[in-house]
């Protein structure tokens, strides 16, 4: 039995080797991701490592990189106190900064899409157990103002030797910053994962970040050799003051890698939401294919069976060839995984997230999980068509024409049905009201709703097809009417085809509805709520020095510039953001619709929240509400109830009582009004030459700020299209497969076809209109559920600021068009293949 | 009368393989077809009925010598035309499996009609139809058909485009014989009432007997000829081509 199923394995090797490579797809993206994850975490852990001591003393209740480290401090005189620790070699102050760019010589700024700006004071403690720390590679360390030094790699990408004279733009005091290269150093690890690394001496790091005060942002502390970490931390505890905590490097070490981890993990998320695409999309081929040679093999079986073979043994021989294939394809994808981990790892890098120091982790993780995965699928995929393999009556073999037995469709279709009501049923309880553990009932919904359209879809189908048959016929004549029973014959092939076609595109138009909505509701957003006519930003939304601001006020023409700042806060415990502002220019640049109480008592320790908060968190007006920043809590006032709207935190407060709490000090917006009558270009020249020395800060009107704000999402959505493309691919490859198999299944059909004057031409186009009615038939179903999923989607995140609804029809009808220009294209080979039969020949065949 | 020829070979040589596997299906056949007359080709198995046939109808190209369909040279056309002359101007019944599943008997029978998007003469359709007895099963696909009823079928599409010549290939080989007395009935019609020309294969003598001239095969070349054939004469020849066989071996 099972050198039967070897043999007949290997007589349909090229049939299967397309099946197999959706396979590969879904099984390159599981082991694609786990690879890169594990790279992503090995290149952060050992950074990490680097860039601590042995124990850390660093301000009560902050963690390490948290944005608020400029405003709590460790006063210097904690130094000298743990160095006197017993078991503590040394002890060196650091003072550090996540928003300190270098200025190429191109005027550039360096790096900068996402990846930290590091700033650190130079001293060279070991890191923890022993290994190096900050290491000079080359020329010396800073030692005074008007030196410094950076990373190696930092160095090349700015195109600096040392020596040379550099520009370096901070968000602190001092906004920008000139200095003699003396050297380059850098952290035992190298690499920096496209961050950059300035490096100052200690006094010219506390005069730019800290206005000269004393204080460092942590303490480094190097055990004495012999000391454990977790002993030394004991020891220096006992002797800080209170705001001051300890914790060994180790966990500092993790703590700062898993805050970038868990801000990375949506890429090993969408990594592996495609390959479950790629997998649900594969598994569709894989039952066709295996239909399909089932039902081709229907006489042989049979002839097994009239031999005496069991159902069971017919079964087994054919999830064998299933098991055979997915070893093969989990193989070959696994492979593939690591060379798209390689892609991703060059797509990265032009992000600027460079992870050219780490060699990819090939862990036996994801080597399981690819073979896991990839002959899971594949068996279950193969197990109905198996499993109607084995109902083949024997004597089927004497017959001439076999047709298998097929489980009715209608049924299937009843019970799909169900699924999508309720699908639908657990979106619309989603929608209409707040519900607990929204995202899950969301997904679960969608779930249904597609698992249940593709039930559906060879009764919903029907309709489509005769009505694509319909015009076929009035266009294509006898070869339109063959392309449309061609359709018909095998209605829940054809839709199983179509299906893969239709996830694909039911998610890239979903995608699309999404997108556009969330671009139109940020035109909307500021247009309503933005009155002002510039804004003064951070390039990749950094913040920026507030000496910008200061100077955008004393422009000519300027009538208001109100600042805004915003930073990471517990608030009443829960951990939230925070708002701060001026109030008076606010009302200036900005509409706000104040509800109860008023902006004007807006001054110091208040706050005042939006309507949506108020209503969520029960505030109301009077009511204290207790913000906690760096591990300090300050209670304010609430003065006013807003309108929400969603460039609104849901607490905000003054930029003095911003600051009394602890909040950074940096801007991140400045919104700038023009007095009436005042030049507009005067205005703006005036605004440009304040940032013109500050590549990271810019001056933007309202419809360059919209388009600033509009960019992420775009390329968002061009990050998604790429990755749905290869779901597209995949249901190509779906079609192909299924038009090659039908063609070699109804081979003698088309010998007869030729026989009675059908011209290779019409032949070919026949196989393309049966492709084109595939790929219309997944279209017109998947652009049906996309724009419904694409408002279900609008919907559950209208309150999260995508408020307005756009469905984006030209593109839908690109899409659209797209679909049919994908069936011709996937026709062609089975289309060549079909004419090219030996007329005689494909009579003879049986 | 006088006969006009529909199609004719000559010398024609149809060899399959190279070398020692080098089979000669056809060897030097010259052979004339008659228009308007019911011709039979007979022969033992292996002979090159099939092959002559192939060669006849455009399916298949000759190794030497020269197929005409009319005044046409098969050899000068190329795969376009040939697909046309097959379209326009050929009928095939072949042994089984003549008909496309997906299409109703009506549909199949305008086929090449509808490929060729020429209008069906409703008339001549109507009088095809009643011929073959087939107007209640116009709108039934083949597999609720009977294999006699679709052997009608493959032969009304055959009539339906009045080409110049339909060849059948054992059209009644798979038929129970009040089937196939049905078929012979019906093609010996066409000649008879249409003035069809067809050439058909068959191993049966009955058969045999419905045409106007048998063509005997042995060994790829034409060995006999008989005119007005009867079943019982046909048995008696065939008895002597089998006998005569292993000598010219
Ligand atoms: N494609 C082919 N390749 C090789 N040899 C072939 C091919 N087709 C036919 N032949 C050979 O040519 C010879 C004639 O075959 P043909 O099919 O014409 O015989 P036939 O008279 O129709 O026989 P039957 O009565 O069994 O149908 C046979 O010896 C056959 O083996
Ligand atoms: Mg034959």
């Amino acid at each position: 039995m099972l050198r039967a199923s070897w043999k007949s394995l290997w007589a349909r090797k090229i049939r299967l080797l397309l099946s197999t490579f959706a396979i590969v797809l879904g099984v390159a993206f599981v082991a694609g991701s786990l690879v890169f994850t594990a790279t992503l975490d090995r290149a952060f852990t050992s950074i990490m490592n680097g860039t601590v001591g042995d124990v850390m003393v660093r301000p009560a209740g902050q963690k390490a990189n948290e944005a608020f480290a400029q405003t709590r401090t460790v006063p210097a005189s904690v130094v000298d106190q743990v160095r006197r620790v017993p078991g503590v070699a040394r002890a060196e102050g650091d003072v550090s900064s996540y928003s300190t760019f270098v200025v190429g010589r191109n005027g550039k700024i360096v790096g900068g899409q996402g990846a930290p700006g590091i700033a650190v004071s130079y001293h060279d403690a070991p890191a923890g157990h022993g290994t190096p720390g900050l290491t000079v590679r080359e020329g010396r360390a800073p030692q005074r103002s008007g030196e410094i030094a950076m990373d190696p790699a930092t160095a090349k990408r700015a195109d600096y030797r040392v020596g040379d004279t550099v520009n370096v733009v901070t968000s602190g005091r001092t906004p920008r910053l000139s200095a003699r290269l003396v050297g380059l150093a850098s952290y035992s690890a190298g690499s920096l994962v496209g961050a950059s690394l300035v490096v100052l001496d200690p006094a010219t790091a506390q005069q730019t970040y800290f206005a000269g005060r004393d204080v460092f942002t942590d303490v480094w502390v190097t055990a004495e050799p012999g000391h454990d970490q977790a002993a030394l931390r004991k020891a220096v505890a006992q002797v800080l003051p209170p705001g001051t905590e300890v914790v060994t490097g180790d966990q500092a070490a993790d703590e700062a890698s898993d805050d970038i981890k868990d801000a990375l993990s949506f890429i090993s998320t969408f990594l592996l939401i495609f390959a479950g695409v790629a997998l649900v999309v594969g598994s569709f081929l894989i039952v066709n294919t295996f239909s399909i040679l089932v039902a081709q093999r229907s006489r042989e079986l049979a002839l097994l069976r009239a031999l005496g073979a069991s159902r069971r043994q017919v079964t087994r021989s054919v999830l064998f060839e299933a098991v055979a294939v997915g070893l093969v394809g989990s193989t070959v994808g696994l492979g593939l995984g690591f060379v798209l981990a390689l892609g991703i790892k060059a797509l990265f890098a032009q992000f600027g997230l460079d992870l050219s120091g780490t060699p990819l982790e090939f862990t036996p993780r994801a080597v399981v999980a690819a073979y896991v995965v990839g002959m899971l699928v594949t068996g279950l995929a193969a197990y109905l068509p198996a499993r109607r393999a084995s109902r083949v009556a024997p004597v089927a073999a004497l017959r001439d024409d076999v047709a298998m037995p097929e489980a009715t469709v209608t049924r299937r279709a009843l019970g799909g049905g169900l699924m999508v009501l309720a699908g639908v049923g657990a979106l619309l309880w989603v929608l209409t009201g707040d519900r607990t553990r929204e995202t899950y009932w969301l997904g679960a919904g969608l779930l249904g709703v597609i698992l249940g359209a593709v039930l559906m879809s060879p009764v919903v189908g029907r309709p489509v097809i005769r009505g694509i048959g319909l015009a076929y016929r009035r266009t294509f004549g006898a070869v339109g009417t063959l392309a449309e029973q061609n359709s018909l014959r095998n209605p829940r092939r054809t839709a199983a085809t179509a299906s893969a076609l239709m996830i694909g595109l039911a998610l890239v138009v979903m995608m699309s509805v999404f997108g556009a909505s969330a671009t139109r509701s940020v035109d909307v957003l500021i247009a309503k709520n933005f009155t002002g006519d510039y804004v003064v930003s951070g390039t990749f939304g950094t913040p920026f020095s507030p000496t910008v601001t200061d100077q955008a006020r004393g422009v000519p023409g300027v009538e208001a510039v109100a600042r805004t700042r915003f930073t990471q806060a517990q608030i009443d415990g829960d951990r939230t953001g925070i708002g701060a502002v001026d109030p008076k220019p606010l009302t200036q640049v900005a509409r706000i619709d104040v509800q109860q109480g008023s902006l004007d008592r807006l001054v110091g320790k208040t706050v005042f929240v939006t309507d949506k908060a108020a209503k969520d968190k029960g505030y109301r007006l009077g009511d204290q509400v207790r913000i906690t920043l760096g591990g300090v809590t300050t209670p304010m006032r609430v003065v006013a109830v807003v309108k929400s709207t969603p460039a609104l935190l849901d607490v905000t407060t003054t930029i003095a009582g911003y600051e009394a709490a602890g909040g950074p000090h940096q801007d991140n917006y400045a919104f700038v009004a023009r007095a009436p009558g005042a030049d507009e270009a005067q205005v703006r020249a005036g605004l440009e030459r304040i940032t013109a020395g500050i590549p990271t800060v810019a001056v933007k009107d309202q419809d360059e700020f919209a388009a600033e704000q509009r960019r992420p999402i775009d390329q968002m959505l061009t990050l998604i299209y790429a990755l749905l493309g290869l779901a597209v691919v995949i249901a190509v490859l779906g079609i192909v497969n299924t038009l090659a198999l039908s063609v070699i299944e109804r081979t003698r059909e088309i010998g007869l076809l030729r026989a009675v004057g059908l011209s290779r031409r019409q032949l070919r186009r026949m196989v393309r209109l049966e492709s084109v009615v595939i790929a219309m038939l997944g279209a017109v179903l998947g652009v049906v559920i996309g724009i419904g999923f694409g408002i279900v989607l609008q919907r559950s995140q209208s309150g999260a600021g995508v408020a307005e609804l756009a469905i984006p029809w030209g593109r839908i009808w690109l899409f659209v068009l797209l679909a049919a220009a994908v069936g011709v294209l996937a026709a062609w080979w089975p289309a060549r293949r079909a004419a090219r039969l030996d007329v005689l020949r494909a009579i003879a065949t049986d | 009368m006088t006969t006009r020829v529909a199609a004719r070979a000559v010398g024609l040589t149809k060899a399959y393989g190279q070398g020692e596997a080098r089979v000669v299906a056809l060897d030097d056949v010259s052979v004339e077809l008659e228009a308007g007359r019911f011709t039979a080709i007979m022969g033992p198995s292996g002979s090159g009925k099939s092959t002559l046939m192939h060669c006849f109808a455009a399916l298949d190209s000759p190794t030497d010598g020269q197929v005409f369909l009319g005044e046409d040279e098969l050899g000068r056309l190329g795969d376009k035309r040939l697909t046309e002359l097959r379209r326009d101007r050929i009928g095939f019944v072949f042994q089984s499996f003549n008909l496309v599943p997906t299409l109703t008997a009506q549909e199949n029978i305008l086929l090449p009609l509808a490929i060729a998007g020429r209008k069906p003469n409703q008339e001549w359709f109507d009088h095809v139809i009643d011929t073959v007895g087939l107007r209640t099963r116009l709108s039934h696909r083949p597999n609720e058909l009977s294999g006699g009823q679709q052997q009608r079928v493959a032969c009304a599409r055959a009539l339906a485009g009045r080409p110049e010549v339909i060849f059948a290939d054992e059209p009644t080989g798979n038929l129970d014989s009040t089937s196939s007395d049905e078929i012979l009935q019906f093609l010996r019609h066409s000649v008879d009432e249409l003035g069809q020309t067809i050439v058909m294969v068959t191993h049966d003598p009955l058969a045999a007997g419905y045409t106007d001239r048998i063509v005997f095969l042995a060994d790829g070349r034409v060995v006999d000829e008989m005119l007005e054939p009867t079943s019982d004469l046909v048995l008696d020849r065939m008895k002597n081509l089998d006998a005569r066989l292993p000598s010219e071996a």
